[in-house]
């Protein structure tokens, strides 16, 4: 198959472009939830994105709110901003950073206001944003401006056998036009540790991940109870025919192909060695890792699915493909890319990984997903550790 | 091209994956081997569903399980070729 040069996306101020136009209505905290969602209901065309912390976090845990926040407002899929908070400070922060991409960002602050005031003011420039982002255009963007993260869930073993493959093929086709790509799941990489490293690009790469993995391998051993039945695996990954840990992380690995990693990457950190391959330390849960992901700038993701998860994001479309026959069947309404003729040999990897990329770039070109046209929008924060 | 019953990584794996619905007992299993595109035949001891593993060879009690060709966990309870492999005979090495 020829691969298109280019797809139909919104082209925004500092030079990205976006696979959706999103106005979202990004509350600080916590408490500023139902302000936020207030406005996103009196003002159609804009999105609340409701999350449960933002309070009392310090340290690396606080910088981390901070990095998913303000990432997630630069994502080039979104077109503008309101940000409601608590307190003036924090809030000032947050649209001081998103304001740097020269997109429409303000904040609000409800102290000394109350929610009826904040509503008010805040609607009134949603309205002006929703209606100024309805009017931009899809234009022709090169392929290089996709920024592509993948994540696994609800694996089975139908997951190493096709749908991560076909995501490694997709993967080994698309980096030669000069993508930027990945992939995540520090966890699920447990007995896969070694080989995965190996694929660094460069020593520097392959120590700052052992560093990672290990790290967060002796928080999983620190907090354990005497086992983690039905977490890892999951009691889905189970019934799928995973056994152990090690297994579903050679699975997990198949998703990268060939590829090696330039550099690790903190959680919903952007990434700054220009295109190629990434590692993002990130939680293995779908909704934490995806919303991670998004905030680190990247605008498509996909997501093989064996047993069938149903996850959604706000604002980076998630594509979903499974080689389960089953899954397929019983949960089409979920499955944008249906692989699971693989496993029956009609149909080979590099035949899948063509149809992935058609998909992909359905999507990329407006066509909305599953988990998009089912209402699915988790917006998960990934909280460190315990607040002072 | 027909149709296999099994799929198995690579050469040096001592465990198959059912792609069909499920084995019957006693059934004569064709397991294609992606790495080498070699099919090789095994009988499935239990029904097994898709996804899940058959022994392509006796394993002992201690034997590493290979998968991708690499370890993927320990047999704590001898298996039989052609028997279900999971939970109730192998654990992992790691946790």
């Amino acid at each position: 198959m020829e691969i298109p040069k280019s797809f139909l996306g919104y082209k925004r101020e500092n030079g990205r472009a976006g696979t959706r136009n999103h106005v979202i209505i990004l509350p600080v905290d916590d408490i500023s939830n139902a302000c936020a969602e207030a406005v996103a209901n009196n003002i159609k065309g804009t999105i609340a994105l409701p999350h449960s912390y933002g309070r009392l976090q310090f340290g690396a845990d606080l910088e981390l709110h901070f990095r998913t926040m303000i990432g997630t407002g630069k994502n080039p899929n979104v077109a503008a901003v309101i940000v409601i908070g608590i307190e003036p400070k924090w809030t000032k922060r947050i649209v001081d950073e998103i304001a740097k991409t020269g997109k429409p960002v303000e904040g609000f602050h409800i102290e000394r206001t109350g929610d009826i005031g904040t509503i008010m003011k805040a609607s009134k420039k949603a309205q002006e944003y929703s209606q100024w982002a309805s009017e931009k255009q899809r234009e022709e963007c090169p392929l290089s401006d996709l920024w592509i993260s993948v994540k696994c869930g609800e694996s089975d073993t139908t997951s190493g056998l096709a749908s991560n493959p076909t995501v490694g093929n997709l993967m080994e086709k698309l980096e030669p036009f000069g993508v930027h790509l990945c992939f995540g799941e520090t966890s699920e990489l447990t007995g896969a540790e070694t080989v995965c490293s190996a694929r660094g690009a460069t020593q520097e790469a392959k120590d700052k991940f052992m560093k990672t993995w290990t790290s967060y391998n002796d928080f999983i051993l620190k907090e354990a109870t005497d086992d983690l039945s039905e977490s890892q695996p999951t009691a889905g990954n189970i019934a799928g025919g995973l056994t152990t840990i090690e297994e579903k992380a050679f699975g997990n690995f198949q998703k990268i192909g060939n590829l090696k990693f330039i550099d690790v990457l903190e959680p919903a950190e952007e990434p700054k060695k220009g295109k190629g391959l990434y590692f993002m330390d990130t939680s293995s849960a779908a909704a934490e890792c995806v919303t991670l992901q998004a905030a680190g700038g990247f605008n498509i993701h996909l997501f093989p699915t064996g047993q069938g998860n149903i996850i959604g994001n706000p604002i980076e479309p998630v594509v979903k493909l499974t080689a389960n026959p089953l899954t397929a069947k019983l949960m089409k309404e979920h499955v944008d890319c249906d692989v699971s003729k693989i496993l029956s040999r009609e149909m080979n990897l590099s035949q899948a990984g063509d149809e992935l990329i058609k998909t992909m770039l359905r999507v990329a070109n407006g066509r909305l997903t599953c988990a998009e046209a089912l209402g699915h929008k988790e917006f998960v924060m990934t909280k460190l550790y315990r607040s002072a | 091209m027909s149709q296999p019953d099994l799929i198995i990584h690579d050469e040096k794996d001592n465990v198959g994956v059912v792609v069909i619905e499920k084995t019957k007992k006693g059934q004569n299993c064709s397991a294609w081997i992606m790495e080498n595109d070699k099919t090789v035949k095994v009988s499935s001891t239990n029904e097994v569903p898709l996804g899940h593993k058959i022994a392509l060879k006796d394993l002992k009690e201690g034997d590493t399980i290979l998968k991708y060709g690499h370890d993927i966990g320990k047999v704590v309870k001898s298996i039989k070729k052609g028997e279900h492999v999971h939970v109730h005979n192998v654990k992992t090495k790691k946790w």
